[in-house]
């Protein structure tokens, strides 16, 4: 398990491979809000496509990063969701507040 | 309904024990050949479960979590345990959104997943004994399949 980031402007995007449940909620959530104290960040992009299994510790981790960054008037986008996944964040309410888009271009250009 | 298999399984209340115990699970399930999908809810479901025990039950001290697997012909029971604190209102920790633990950036989706994606859940539980989850799951694909 391990996130990667790459940055479009003031939008991080972060990958995040293999598994997302309790045990490495913690891990990715210390290493998504580090690089978003690194250099300015606006608008963040969880990018799902490499992830393997995700369970409402996922929720979790992707409501605490809406709850910071929407104090900067920014963003929170899902993209690359599988089916399986899209079933627990359609159950989880949290489209209230973040968007689901095809892909990181299709994101960025809502943002 | 007659019993085909069964598994227990006893663990530490480790995090890392999450991954192991729904792999276990779902491994055990697959026995019966379900769907991918209905495989992934199992395993959903039996995270959930699991993470309750350690988090809520145990509240991160050690204690064993243990969990039972029988199999029927088309269907599973699951049932995950602990001897932890126990629930004082379950009707309230079944709430969606619920969560007793908002600083730990928990959502409050546990039991509302394992409603969703298994076919009934009990929760009996008594504080300071313990909490027991039993799920049910029967797998529509080899009902309605022609597979057997």
């Amino acid at each position: 398990m391990d996130v990667t980031f790459s940055k479009r402007g003031t939008t991080l995007i972060a990958k995040i491979r293999g598994e997302l449940d309790h045990h490495t909620a913690e891990y990715i959530r210390r290493k998504i809000d580090s690089e978003i104290m690194k250099s300015f960040t606006k608008n963040v992009i969880f990018d799902f496509s490499d992830i393997s299994f995700m369970d409402s510790s996922g929720i979790g981790v992707i409501m605490g990063r809406y709850k910071n960054i929407r104090q900067l008037h920014g963003r929170v986008s899902l993209v690359n969701i599988k089916p399986q996944l899209r079933r627990i964040v359609d159950m989880s309410g949290i489209l209230k507040y973040v968007s689901i888009h095809d892909n990181v271009n299709d994101a960025i250009n809502t943002m | 309904m007659q019993v085909i298999n069964e598994i227990k399984l006893e663990f530490l209340s480790k995090s890392n024990n999450e991954s192991f115990a729904r792999v276990v699970a779902a491994a055990f399930v697959s026995q019966l050949d379900p769907t991918l999908e209905e495989l992934a809810d199992v395993k959903t479901a039996v995270s959930e479960a699991v993470t309750n025990a350690i988090i809520h039950g145990y509240e991160n001290r050690a204690g064993y979590v243990k969990m039972l697997c029988r199999l029927f012909l088309d269907a599973v029971e699951i049932t995950v345990e602990d001897e932890g604190k126990g629930i004082d209102d379950i009707e309230l920790a079944r709430q969606p959104l619920y969560t007793s633990k908002p600083d730990m950036e928990r959502s409050g989706m546990g039991f509302t997943i394992m409603e969703n994606f298994m076919d009934s859940i009990s929760v009996e539980s008594a504080v300071d004994k313990g909490t027991k989850i039993t799920m049910y799951k029967k797998f529509k694909s080899l009902v309605h399949g022609d597979r057997a």
